[in-house]
């Protein structure tokens, strides 16, 4: 089962990290990563850049509108996700839990994924 | 990150708008700073054993209210002092709280916060100081190193400011659109003062420092002003200027130029910010001086190689830019342009009637004697060279026009 893992924080907090907080987590979640891959658990991996530079795209509006800022306005905001293949959503919960250890702050949701296309930007060519 | 670091960073992400409602409510900006700073303690106590709460910075608020009024109600000694577990139990008044704390408030808060550091009657130094200080929580000793003076020194300066604008009326009404945009517009310029500080001091220097700060108060301003696309245009001039910080200084701490730096020491993540937000500034139509300064540093930043920068494009920017705020300094950047589109007789002749104003400005030299060593004119380029180095400021701008020299020298041999 494919479970999708976003990492909820606040961005101003992790925006204020030292570099060598930056550095102690970014590794902490690595050694995660590459514990997951040995295990053929690990998907892709994504981190977002602020929320400041998000744009969103009403759809209510005919033509849709075009507006500054994330979708919502929320005390935590969507730094980033995870896609794992685990056994059911136990085993995702102890990989969470895992990443939560090397990374305390914030909060992860942990939701299967319905549908997974793969990068196919290598398809272009042929 | 152990968990006291995790609480450093959140009370140092929450300080801006905490201290900023404090303000509004005491009135006072030593008040304000203690009622935070007494919140901080109590957030070192109270989250490790209860955990972080959803909504630091309206903790932070409520608390520090709390402690600020016991404060003020010891030193008039009316009140018996409440017991620790009433100041710090906030809980369930968190929530409501939060809610009439809307992100409207926050703005005004912060912006009175950050407009009260530029008050015009304090040096630029002053305001700097003041604004790490009061607004991103540096300690004195921090900004006193940074500035190459005593703590001690620092401390004064800090008091002698704060007590300056206690004696200025502070702007405590709620703004209308057009003081807003005024206050607004001082607060981006001083925060690109903050930047520059750090900029011009290196990636080496104590005050390296300053251009982080910068950046984390541009990106706050702009989460609360999220539509302006001049903030838009300082956050992502700032990004893509930083995104080079590593680039631009040798190991012996002299001054690369930008077409001799090395492209893959640029920090692509925060070229990759700041283009995001040259993009999005563009859509609105509505340029301005930063959203045009940025511009030009992204189509630095988008050029894999020196030869591949856009030129043309950088030359109609500064034109632009020359428009909405004459300059000679603008004028000298578009003719270093102009030289590249259509070579130096044309840049040199743009730059002759700056000469009066920018006698005093080493890249005014600099620049005119590469025009003319590009010329062939030997003998005017080395005397221009020479009035460069007079004017130099660091040792890294001398040693950056002894090597023209020395190129000059040997062509002659």
């Amino acid at each position: 089962m494919r479970y999708t893992i976003l990492c909820y924080g606040h961005e101003d907090a992790v925006g204020s990290w030292s570099k060598e907080q930056e550095a102690e987590v970014m590794s902490g979640l690595e050694a995660v990563g590459e514990r997951l891959t040995k295990a053929g658990k690990m998907g892709m991996s994504l981190r977002l850049l602020p929320t400041t530079s998000a744009t969103t795209l009403r759809k209510s509006h005919n033509p849709p509108l075009v507006i500054d800022g994330p979708f919502a306005e929320t005390k935590e905001q969507l730094l980033g996700l995870y896609i794992v293949d685990v056994r059911d959503l136990e085993d995702a919960l102890e990989v969470a839990r895992e990443l939560g250890r090397a990374n305390p702050h914030g909060a992860y949701e942990i939701r299967p994924v319905a549908l997974y296309s793969p990068d196919r930007r290598h398809d272009a060519a042929s | 990150m152990n968990e006291e670091s995790w609480i450093g960073v959140a009370l140092t992400a929450a300080r801006p708008q905490a201290v900023g409602a404090l303000l509004r409510y005491f009135r006072n900006l030593d008040l304000a700073e203690e009622a935070f700073q007494d919140a901080c303690l109590r957030a070192l106590k109270t989250w490790p054993k209860n955990g972080p709460p959803r909504d630091p910075t309206a903790w932070l608020v409520l608390v520090g209210r709390n402690a600020g009024l016991d404060g003020v109600r010891r030193a008039r000694k009316v009140e018996p002092i409440p017991s620790e577990n009433v100041i710090s139990d906030v809980d369930d008044v968190e929530g409501p709280l939060a809610e009439r704390l809307d992100e409207a408030d926050y703005r005004d808060d912060v912006l009175r916060l950050l407009f009260v550091c530029c008050h015009p009657d304090l040096p630029h130094t002053q305001q700097i100081a003041l604004a790490l200080r009061i607004v991103c929580g540096l300690s004195v000793s921090q900004i006193a190193r940074a500035f190459l003076v005593s703590d001690a020194a620092m401390e004064q300066r800090i008091t002698r400011a704060k007590a300056r604008i206690a004696k200025a009326k502070l702007p405590f009404e709620t703004p209308g659109p057009s003081e807003r945009a005024e206050r607004l517009t001082a607060v981006a310029a001083m925060t690109y003062l903050i930047f520059n500080e750090g900029y011009s001091a290196g990636a080496e220097s104590a005050r390296a420092r300053f251009c982080d700060e910068a950046i984390r108060l541009a990106r706050m301003l702009l989460r609360m002003f999220q539509t302006d696309p001049e903030i838009m245009g300082l956050t992502a001039l700032m990004l893509l200027q930083h995104a080079r910080s590593h680039a631009r200084l040798d190991k012996a701490g002299e001054f690369i130029l930008l077409e001799d730096q090395d492209r893959s020491l640029w920090d692509r993540k925060r070229i990759a910010e700041g283009l995001a937000l040259v993009d999005k500034a563009i859509r609105h139509r509505q340029p301005g001086p930063y959203q045009i300064q940025a511009a030009i540093s992204a189509l630095h930043a988008r050029a894999q190689n020196p030869k591949d920068t856009d030129w043309p494009e950088i030359e109609a920017l500064y034109a632009a830019l020359d428009r909405m705020q004459p300059s000679p300094v603008v004028k000298l950047n578009r003719a270093v342009a102009v030289s590249k589109v259509r070579g130096s007789a044309a840049a040199l002749e743009m730059i002759e009637p700056l000469a009066s104003e920018l006698s005093g400005y080493f890249y005014y030299y600099g620049a005119r004697g590469a025009f003319l060593m590009q010329l062939d004119r030997k003998e005017e380029a080395r005397t221009a060279f020479n009035q460069a180095i007079a004017l130099a400021k660091s040792t890294a701008e001398a040693a950056h026009i002894r090597r023209h020299l020395d190129k000059l020298e040997q062509a002659t041999l």
